[in-house]
């Protein structure tokens, strides 16, 4: 057959072989990938989305840190059952802060995308610390450790400052305030002065003392302001309605 | 061949990795089984540095990197020799790749334990661990390509052209999926910088493609070489190979989205991940035809070699598994089964029958040949592996079929007023007993492993068990070390 005896040439010559394979390899990924970055109607704006602040994005790599991602989700299909389960479902702006995506791939414990509010900080402190407390069949974990461990932020503003080079719209205000609002977040406004914090990241910011320890910053108080945090920056009341498939 | 002087192949090398795949192997399934126990029994979760979701990117990065990936090296390195005809170009970096992929796997492993991970599932590693392994894959590329330049055979051997494939294209994946911002330079923390839809359409363009060409084109390199040569066949089809070669690796790229159904991802792209995904299932079949067919006239051999039947056991799951996963990426199927256990029970269909079985064959071909035995210390014991471990992979897989399919129908049952059936915690309760079984499957697929290294251990000693008859059916006689050092040197 003619276009074996043409395969032939590529048989005997290792550099063309090489080539063609980067060629087509190289062409599905650009198909799929490249358009993402060019289309505005991939994400769609929405009210509300804001960049985490200081003690919630101290979370987040807590949340990261731990593989947390592993066994939750943190998207909700628009299938029936997950949005009476959980909520809306995701939408693509609501994640667009992420660096990485925190979607997950497995539900060995509930989604989390909509999990702010949904319990008092002082459950999700109990269930931190022993999840067979508050839930005796759970098998997830416990994170007593976190409740000791007090957080480090004297680099914080470094990583608002990464954040911002790669598109998150952290301003120069945002950076220079951030250990100050990470400690005014957690202090809550009994004790401290929450007007800066509150101008930065809106008035619905979440400012307490999350673990209930007001001697100490700890990861507890920031991975529950991340937990706390999750699905409530969108107001789903004044999104027009769409119905789920 | 056409020189005349004999070729000294590198095989220390190979010896090398070889026992770095049995050593990772035994450690990625071992972690493997404790993480299964810890869904069992979750006190086994210890604060902070072995808990679930830090062990569990271990044990994927143990078994897919440091197991599947160190007997992706020993095998590629003892093949290009021998289809080239030359010797392994520049011992020196040959070993620097040896010393340097176990370095990045070290330092990988402590990173999880330690609590540095990028988060994006199969490419946990942070910043400093992926610029070592380029420099490592680097080198690994440099030592196959140059052999492959400098061959005395004018024609490439098949296995070459997977293996060259996944090289090249787990270079692109590696370095695609792992743009990084560090947040300094003395830190280990990094930020992604795609973030939301774009950060999840390009890692599961790199975590399907880390299935599709190093668990997939890599060890399909290897199943080339080595099905023939222990059947003593030619390959079946070479037209087969050309046509499943190129349509594999051209559509495999494509498949990624489907891990993204129903989500945020632009629903053309879910589609695209779909359709292809479908397509996948034909080039997917002809490597497996392709190896299946090479056992044509020597179909007795299935019946008395138990090495060949490590081969062909994992063609057959290799056949499964490629059915399952385009099944899977149906967008309705898909609709039951994401999130549930049944995607975990397809990967290990894949990953224990696939690319253990393969790699097992392989090494049961290889290790004699590489300390000079004529043949593994007791074929028998391959038997006893052979069957320990499949009962496991069955019950590792039905266990998570029937738990997944399961827990995806509790998710979605309605009673009569609308309201939903059950609580999430009333699904994790009902899987309980599929964990244990799923634990107890894993424990037998380890225990056959262990089996292994001790069958390898004797090998390599020279000894011979009682009853272990050669090709002619004559006893076969132990050798020592003595011997087998004066007939090399002779």
């Amino acid at each position: 057959m003619s276009w074996m005896d043409r395969h032939v040439f590529l048989e005997r010559n290792s550099l063309a072989l090489m080539i063609g394979i980067v060629v087509v390899v190289l062409i599905g990924g650009i198909i799929e990938v490249v358009p993402l970055f060019r289309q505005e109607t991939v994400i769609e704006p929405v009210e509300g989305m804001r960049p985490y602040t200081p003690l919630e994005l101290t979370g987040y790599n807590i949340y990261i840190r731990e593989g947390c991602y592993n066994c939750h989700s943190q998207h909700i299909r628009p299938l029936r059952d997950e949005v009476t389960r959980y909520g809306h479902y995701s939408l693509a702006a609501e994640s667009m802060y992420d660096h990485p995506f925190q979607w997950g791939s497995k539900r060995t414990g509930p989604d989390l995308s909509r999990v702010g509010g949904k319990y008092s900080d002082a459950w999700q402190v109990a269930h931190m610390i022993e999840p067979r407390d508050v839930v005796p069949e759970s098998i997830m974990p416990s994170y007593e450790f976190m409740m000791k461990k007090g957080v480090n932020f004297h680099k914080i503003d470094k990583h608002l400052k990464a954040l911002r080079r790669i598109g998150v719209p952290y301003s120069e205000d945002m950076i220079k305030n951030a250990k100050n609002d990470l400690k005014v977040q957690a202090y809550g406004s009994d004790r401290a002065d929450t007007s800066g914090l509150e101008e930065r990241y809106g008035e619905t910011v979440n400012a307490r003392d999350f673990d209930g320890q007001p001697n100490i910053i700890s990861e507890m108080d920031a991975i529950v302001a991340y937990l706390q945090v999750l699905g409530t920056m969108v107001d789903f009341e004044t999104l027009p309605k769409v119905e789920s498939k | 061949m056409t020189s005349k002087e004999p070729v000294i192949y590198n095989d220390d090398i190979v010896k090398f990795f070889t026992i770095a795949t049995c050593f990772w192997g035994v450690v990625g399934m071992l972690a493997g089984v404790f993480i299964a126990l810890q869904m069992v029994f979750p006190d086994l979760n210890i604060e902070p540095y072995l808990s679930f979701g830090r062990l569990r990117p271990l044990h994927t990065s143990a078994v897919i990197f440091a197991f599947g990936g160190n007997a992706l090296f020993a095998t590629s390195y003892y093949i290009v020799q021998r289809t080239c005809g030359v010797r392994l170009w520049n011992d020196q970096l040959s070993f620097f790749t040896f010393w340097g992929y176990q370095l990045f796997i070290v330092i990988a492993a402590l990173g999880y334990v330690l609590g540095v991970t990028q988060g994006k599932e199969y490419a946990e590693p942070e910043w400093y661990a992926d610029l070592w392994l380029t420099v490592v894959w680097v080198a690994y590329l440099a030592v196959f390509f140059m052999t492959i330049v400098k061959r005395k055979e004018p024609h490439l051997y098949v296995a070459n052209w997977f293996f060259l494939s996944f090289i090249l294209t787990t270079a692109v994946l590696h370095i695609g999926n792992n743009l990084v911002i560090p947040v300094e330079f003395l830190g280990a923390k990094s930020y992604s910088v795609p973030g939301g839809v774009q950060s999840a359409m390009i890692q599961w363009w790199y975590g399907h493609n880390a299935v599709g060409f190093f668990l997939t084109t890599g060890f399909l390199g290897m199943m080339y070489y080595f099905i023939p040569k222990r059947a003593e066949r030619p390959v079946y089809s070479y037209r087969l190979s050309i046509v499943h070669f190129w349509s594999l690796i051209f559509i495999y790229i494509w498949a990624g989205p489907h891990h993204l159904h129903y989500t945020a991802l632009p629903e053309w792209a879910q589609t695209l991940g779909m359709t292809f995904s479908i397509m996948l299932w034909m080039p997917s079949w002809g490597g497996m035809i392709n190896g299946m067919m090479t056992l044509s006239g020597a179909w007795d051999k299935l019946r008395k070699d138990p090495v060949i039947q490590f081969m062909v056991v994992a063609l057959a799951f290799y056949g499964m598994a490629t059915f399952e996963g385009p099944l899977l990426s149906i967008r309705t199927v898909n609709a039951l089964s994401h999130y549930t256990d049944w995607t975990i029970g397809h990967v290990h269909a894949g990953a224990l029958g696939w690319n253990g079985f393969i790699t097992f064959g392989c090494l049961y071909y290889l290790v004699p040949k590489l300390w000079g035995r004529e043949e593994v210390y007791s074929l028998k014991l391959v038997s006893v592996h052979l069957w320990i471990a499949t009962l496991g992979i069955v019950l590792y897989i039905s266990a998570m079929w029937v738990s997944g399919i399961m827990q995806g129908l509790m998710w979605r049952s309605y009673d009569d007023m609308g309201f939903l059936n059950y609580s999430f915690v009333e699904t994790v309760m009902a899987m309980k007993p599929f964990y244990a079984i799923r634990a107890l499957g894993g424990t037998l697929f380890l225990a056959g492993s262990i089996i292994m290294c001790y069958n390898f251990y004797r090998t390599i000693r020279g000894d011979v068990a009682p009853n272990e008859v050669d090709k002619e059916g004559n006893p076969r006689q132990a050798v020592s070390a003595a011997q087998t050092r004066k007939a090399v040197a002779s």
